[in-house]
C-alpha cells in the first residue's frame, strides 16, 4: 500500500483480529474509508460488524493487528479525544432522558468547551438539518418524540461537533419501514454532502445497496467480500448470494 | 385524664423529645448518605465488591435493633450511653436502603444511554456526574425515604440507652403501665414517619419530571 492511499483513507482495518474471551470475533480484518464515502458493513448477527465499529472508537481494541484513524493506530490515540471526534449512531439511540433535545444535540461541543453562542447556533442548525424545526422541537424531552423524531435527534448529536467520522450501528434497524426509508434518504444525502467518512453496519441489504458505496460482506469475522453495490448485486459468490432478498423476483 | 389532655400538659416536653428525635434521625440518616451513596456508586465501578458489601450492610439489618444499641455500649469512642450510640447504630441500619438503591439506581439505567455517553467521549466523571447520578437520583431519593421512615421507628428505641427522643415517653408508659404515656411518644413518631414519607416522597417524584412522555 503506497503511503498516498494510508494518508487519504480516515479509517483504516490492517489486518485487524479480536479476540473476546474465547472467541474469534474478527480475524484479520482489512478495508479502508475514505472521505466522503460509505462503507456498509453487511452481516448476520454475530458476524463481528457492532465489534468492528468499536474498534474504531477504541471501546474495543485489536487483539492483533490495527485500526487507524487519521494514518494513527487507535490504540495511540487518547480515547476520550478520539471519541469526540467520531460520530456514533445505535440502535437504541441512547440519548439522555433527563436533558432536552438542544441538550442533547449539544452535547459534544460542550464537552469540547465550545461558547455558548456557538453552541447554540449550532444546534439550531443542526436541528434545521436533520428536519427538526428548532423552535418547536429544541425545548422538548426525547420521551415526547416519536421514534423516528429521536433517531433525527441522535443523528444530529452524533454530527454535532463535525466529526470527520461517522460510525452507525443498524440506526434505522427500530423504525418502521416508511420512517426508516425516509431517513436512509436524507442520511445518504447528509452523509455525502457534508464529506464523512461513514462506517454503517446493518444486516439489512437493501439498506446496504441504497446507502453504501461500498459493501463489505462479514461472515463469522471474516471479510467474504468487498465491492461497489453493484457488484454485490452481480456477485455469484455463496455467502452473497444468500443475502440476496428471495422477493426480488 | 384523656390523651390529648395529656399531651397539652406537656407539651414542652413532647416537643423537646421530638426534636431530639428528629435530631437522632436526621443525623444518622445525614451520615448514612454520606457513606452511602458513595458506597453505592464505587459498587456500580467494582462490581467485585458488591456482594461482598451490600451482604455485610444486609446482615447489620438483621441484628435487631435493641442487641446493636447493647452491642455498641462497652465499644470505645463509638459506644457508650448516650445519643452517639444511637447515632452509630441508626446510621448502620440506614446504610442498607441507601447503598442498594444508588447501587440499582445506577445500574438500572438503559445501557444505551451510557453507551452513548462513552461513546461521545464523556469521562467516567462526567458520565456519572451528568448522566448516571441525575437519573438514578429519584431512586437514590427513594432509599433515603424508606431509611428515614425506619429511622424514625427504631429512633424510638434508642430511648433504652439514654439517647432520648420520642422513646422516653414509650419506655416510661411501659413501665407506668400508661397508655397514655405510651401514645404521646408513638404518635408524634408516627406522624414523623408520615410525614418525612410525603415529604421525601414528593422530592422523589419530583426527580422524575422528565418521564412525561
Amino acid at each position: 500500500m503506497t503511503t498516498e492511499a494510508s494518508r487519504t483513507a480516515a479509517v483504516e482495518f490492517d489486518g485487524a483480529s479480536l479476540r473476546l474471551g474465547s472467541v474469534d470475533v474478527l480475524r484479520g480484518v482489512s478495508f479502508q474509508v475514505a472521505s466522503g464515502e460509505t462503507t456498509v458493513i453487511l452481516g448476520r448477527s454475530g458476524a463481528g460488524k457492532s465489534s468492528a465499529l468499536r474498534l474504531v472508537n477504541r471501546t474495543l481494541e485489536p487483539t492483533a493487528g490495527a485500526v487507524r484513524v487519521g494514518g494513527r493506530p487507535t490504540t495511540e490515540w487518547d480515547p476520550i479525544a478520539l471519541r469526540r471526534r467520531t460520530g456514533y449512531v445505535i440502535q437504541r439511540i441512547g440519548l439522555f432522558p433527563h436533558r432536552t433535545v438542544a441538550a442533547n444535540v449539544a452535547l459534544v461541543p460542550r464537552l469540547l468547551g465550545w461558547e455558548r453562542e456557538r453552541l447554540e447556533r449550532r444546534t439550531a442548525e443542526l436541528l434545521e438539518l436533520v428536519g427538526l424545526p428548532p423552535d418547536e422541537y429544541a425545548g422538548r424531552y426525547p420521551a415526547e418524540l416519536s421514534g423516528g423524531q429521536q433517531q433525527r435527534v441522535g443523528v444530529a448529536r452524533a454530527l454535532a461537533a463535525d466529526p470527520p467520522i461517522l460510525l452507525a450501528d443498524e440506526p434505522f434497524g427500530a423504525l418502521d419501514p416508511i420512517t426508516r426509508r425516509e431517513l436512509q434518504v436524507e442520511f445518504r444525502r447528509l452523509a455525502t454532502q457534508l464529506g464523512k467518512a461513514v462506517l454503517f453496519v446493518t444486516h439489512d441489504v437493501r439498506e446496504a445497496r441504497r446507502l453504501g458505496d461500498r459493501i463489505v460482506l462479514l461472515e463469522e469475522g471474516r471479510i467474504v467480500f468487498a465491492g461497489s453495490p453493484a457488484e454485490f448485486g452481480e456477485s455469484r459468490l455463496p455467502a452473497v448470494v444468500a443475502f440476496q432478498p428471495e422477493d426480488e423476483s | 385524664m384523656s390523651f390529648l389532655d395529656y399531651l397539652i400538659a406537656n407539651r414542652a416536653d413532647v416537643l423537646a423529645r421530638t426534636v431530639e428525635h428528629l435530631f437522632l434521625v436526621g443525623t444518622s440518616v445525614g451520615i448514612a448518605v454520606f457513606i452511602g451513596i458513595p458506597t453505592g456508586i464505587l459498587l456500580t465501578r467494582r462490581e467485585a465488591l458488591r456482594k461482598p458489601i451490600i451482604g455485610f450492610v444486609n446482615v447489620i439489618q438483621t441484628i435487631p435493633s435493641l442487641a446493636l444499641f447493647g452491642f455498641l455500649i462497652p465499644v470505645p469512642l463509638i459506644g457508650g450511653i448516650g445519643a452517639r450510640t444511637a447515632i452509630v447504630a441508626l446510621s448502620a441500619y440506614a446504610l442498607l436502603p441507601i447503598v442498594r438503591n444508588t447501587y440499582e439506581g445506577i445500574r438500572g439505567i438503559d445501557p444505551a444511554v451510557r453507551e452513548s455517553g462513552v461513546a461521545m467521549g464523556m469521562t467516567d466523571a462526567q458520565l456519572l456526574r451528568e448522566v448516571e447520578f441525575p437519573l438514578a437520583l429519584g431512586v437514590i431519593v427513594g432509599g433515603v425515604r424508606l431509611a428515614t421512615v425506619i429511622g424514625i421507628g427504631i429512633a424510638t428505641i434508642a430511648a433504652a440507652i439514654g439517647a432520648g427522643g420520642l422513646g422516653e415517653f414509650i419506655f416510661q408508659g411501659i413501665s407506668m403501665v400508661n397508655n397514655q404515656v405510651i401514645l404521646a411518644g408513638a404518635i408524634p413518631a408516627a406522624l414523623l414517619a408520615l410525614a418525612a414519607d410525603a415529604g421525601l416522597g414528593f422530592l422523589e417524584r419530583r426527580q422524575s419530571r422528565w418521564r412525561r412522555a
